[in-house]
């Protein structure tokens, strides 16, 4: 049979990447080899799983803290000296300690949480599940890639305890304040970890993207067509593609960054004086980095939102019973998106003296996007449509996701124009716009992606009770947070400040400050009995006891409940039909290991 | 009936080979915009990098060799080949190195007009690439002597040989560009 030829270069491709002798079962792991150095990519998306929660609650944790600083200004809380020390002196956060917070926040959930945590947790446990694979195309480099995270996570860690702080000019580090160490507290050596921990990252992230490519492409079991595929699978390609190509260039900018800091050059810096001292460097060129880092920054932002998007599209149509609506529409929209991504990233630099006639231009492709955008939208909401809606909280995570997709995906109309970006950028308009439509949308996702794949990766399910607790504190609490900010910046007030309480045309926002940051509070407990129910689950969650609680139909669910490595015990299944078989021709679902029937249409 | 598939690690490679480029994109696009602002000092490349050029051409045509021989089992001269290419990229990055310091006598160390430093960051990283490569065949010739473990499959040196003239490649177009945008 044709499939033993796959199996067996599957075998050799594995035993060519330094894995084990023989992989027709399992045998005996050493802890070492099964939970620490594993080349398993069930393990693998674990441990990216678990070490993206640890970053959130950190990275949550600081945004609890400064908007301590921003709801309530003048208040002290000695708790804070206790765990800050000399960066909250008398129970109140210094400005320093306050930018180090805000920058280290954005650094943690833009990269080690959404993009390592999420794509890096599904990617690697659903890729070759779904696809029918035994492995990932090289499980050495998956195994690397995560330990390339944990170094990364190491250092940016580490950073946190130097004396003079962590990185702390913003997530993006944009020159000069990052390229010159004299230029603040928080730009001497914690801008160095950063920047090498930053390195360590895009190598993780490069080997994982390299992967999960040559695994979609090169190892989908037989009658696995590319248009059979579950849209999470079209996701994660899309997802990586964008990685591999944008990941390098941030780099090469960091490179650039990194010689400017330590080997006297001017690619970045000109004309700058530092306490009344001219500075020798002269030429370069602040806007040149932000090119660099906005061509990443923007596909970023789509590495980020399509796993959740993917997910978002295949637990909908297992929860309402129903084919994905527009199967194909779903594909090319998520392709128009990746190529869009690539050409809007000036939008982000509309008021840095960019040619307004340029910037014309990228109004057009950044409003383009509007229209994959709301195909997807469109197709989700007619998937659920007169659905049989299987309320789990997965479920109602992907139509919350969808929610805020709508809301927060509106307010970047309005500033992807040139001309109101004038008036809004920097503004907590756009902290709403971007905290809701890919801060608060991928957590949705991920949080689907959580509770629909749990029982597959531990073989228990989550408690559901607290997951219901959990979507709607965090729904309500997220619109609570963000909803009043569109209004924040409409009126002018600006990001990153430490402290508003003298400027008066602000005093108005006063008792709203308060009113989030007592919310935001609220849904950062709320995100703690999350974390508690996913670590009580995998030890005392109730059994799965059939291979596939949720009727699914895509592969994943036709493995064993605890599957080893390699993932089916025989041979691995022949594919027939494509992933969204339900409800059709009377019956609730079709896996697509069944073949056609012989009066059957295929979808 | 089995599609004729190409090797996952050889798609990786090509993956991989596409990133890289994208990193030298980068750094040619930052090149071409600093280069259309004002203070913009332009300087002739130092003549040992045509003599590197050479080196690393010659060291494409031994690997290719290489792997010539080894699909027809000729161990001895295979591994004399690939010893042979990583002798060269080492002359190579020697050669490159030489034309650093050619640049910094005269007058245009790192530290100096962007132009220069450009040079230095992005021949700098090219070399660390080539450098990578040694590294590769290093590992390929440990492999032919061991004897526990004898490996038929040309899968490992192709993969080897695809990125030796890819930076081999990369190389000819960074000269190329260098040279012209100058």
């Amino acid at each position: 049979m044709s499939n033993e030829a796959t199996l067996h270069s599957q075998q050799e491709v594995m035993h060519g990447a330094g894995a084990h002798d023989h992989h027709d079962h399992e045998h005996h792991d050493s802890f070492i080899s099964k939970y620490v150095f594993s080349m398993d990519h069930k393990m693998i998306a674990k441990q990216f799983l678990i070490t993206g929660i640890i970053w959130a609650i950190i990275g949550a944790f600081f945004s609890v803290l400064f908007r301590l600083q921003l709801g309530y200004p003048d208040a002290t809380f000695p708790w804070l000296e206790s765990i800050l020390g000399h960066w909250a002196k008398g129970g109140r956060i210094t400005p320093e300690a306050y930018y180090a917070l805000v920058t280290m926040h954005g650094t943690i959930l833009v990269f080690f949480v959404l993009t390592a945590g999420l794509s890096g947790t599904f990617s690697n446990l659903l890729i070759p599940l779904q696809v029918g694979a035994r492995d990932m195309a090289s499980p050495f480099m998956n195994c690397l890639s995560y330990w390339f995270f944990f170094l990364a996570s190491m250092v940016m860690m580490a950073s946190l305890f130097v004396q003079t702080g962590p990185a702390s000019g913003g997530w993006t580090m944009y020159p000069p304040l990052s390229a010159l160490g004299d230029a603040s507290i928080g730009s001497k050596i914690g801008v160095d970890l950063w920047l090498t921990s930053m390195a360590l990252f895009v190598v993780s992230q490069l080997l994982g993207g390299l992967n999960y490519i040559s695994t979609i492409l090169n190892m989908r079991t037989k009658g696995m067509s590319m248009t059979k595929m579950p849209l999470t699978i079209w996701s994660f390609f899309f997802t990586a593609v964008l990685g591999v190509l944008s990941f390098p260039v941030l780099l090469s900018g960091f490179i650039l960054l990194l010689m400017d800091r330590h080997a006297g050059t001017s690619f970045y810096l000109s004309d700058i004086f530092i306490a009344g001292k001219a500075l020798a460097n002269e030429g370069g060129s602040a806007i040149l980095y932000q090119h660099l880092f906005w061509f990443l920054g923007h596909p970023e932002v789509y590495i980020i939102i399509l796993p959740a998007m993917g997910m978002v599209s295949e637990v909908l149509a297992i929860s309402s019973r129903k084919p994905i609506f527009g199967y194909l529409a779903m594909i090319g929209s998520l392709f128009a998106i990746c190529i869009l991504a690539f050409l809007v990233w000036a939008h982000h630099m509309f008021v840095t003296g960019l040619n307004p006639f340029l910037g014309a231009f990228f109004v057009l492709l950044t409003l383009l996007i509007a229209v994959p955008s709301a195909i997807k939208v469109f197709n989700w909401i007619t998937t659920i449509w007169k659905g049989n809606i299987r309320f789990t909280p997965a479920s109602l995570f992907s139509i919350g996701f969808v929610s805020t997709f709508i809301s927060g995906g509106l307010t970047g109309i309005w500033l992807g124009n040139s001309s109101i970006d004038i008036h809004l950028h920097d503004t907590y308009f756009v902290i709403a716009h971007f905290h809701i439509v890919m801060g608060v949308s991928a957590f949705f996702g991920m949080f689907a992606g959580i509770y629909h794949w749990f029982p597959k990766m531990y073989g228990r399910f989550m408690n559901n009770t607290l997951g219901y607790i959990h979507f709607w504190v965090t729904l309500i609490g997220a619109y609570l947070i963000f909803w009043p900010m569109h209004y924040e910046g409409m009126a002018g007030m600006p990001r990153r400040y430490f402290d508003y309480s003298t400027w008066a045309s602000f005093n108005q926002f006063e008792g709203l400050n308060q009113f989030i940051s007592f919310v935001v509070i609220l849904v950062f407990a709320t995100q703690l009995l999350f974390v508690f129910n996913f670590f009580y689950s995998i030890f005392k969650g109730r059994k799965m006891t059939t291979q596939n609680p949720w009727k699914a139909t895509s592969l994943e669910w036709t493995t064993p409940i605890h599957a080893g490595h390699g993932n089916w015990p025989g041979e691995i299944p022949e594919v027939h039909r494509w992933a969204y078989d339900y409800s059709k021709d009377g019956r609730d679902f079709i896996p697509q290991t069944e073949p056609l029937g012989p009066n059957e249409s295929a979808h | 009936m089995q599609r004729k598939k190409i090797h996952p690690h050889k798609y990786s490679l090509w993956i991989a080979m596409g990133s890289i480029t994208m990193m030298f994109i980068g750094f040619t696009s930052a090149y071409v915009v600093k280069r259309s602002q004002a203070n913009w000092l332009a300087f002739e490349l130092p003549h040992i990098f045509w003599l590197s050029t050479a080196v690393i051409l010659l060291s494409s045509v031994t690997i290719h060799l290489a792997l010539k021989q080894f699909k027809e089992r000729n161990m001895q001269r295979y591994k004399q080949l690939i010893t042979l290419t990583a002798f060269l990229g080492v002359v190579f990055a020697v050669c490159q190195w030489l034309g650093f310091s050619q640049m910094k006598s005269e007058g245009l160390p790192l530290s100096g007009p962007v132009s220069a430093s450009f040079i230095y960051v992005i021949v700098g990283v090219h070399i660390l690439h080539v450098l990578g490569g040694v590294v590769a065949l290093l590992v390929m010739f440990f492999r032919a002597y061991r004897t526990r473990v004898r490996s038929y499959s040309a899968v490992p040196i192709e993969v080897a040989a695809t990125y030796w003239h890819f930076v081999d490649i990369l190389w000819i177009y960074l000269l190329v560009f260098l040279s012209i945008a100058r």
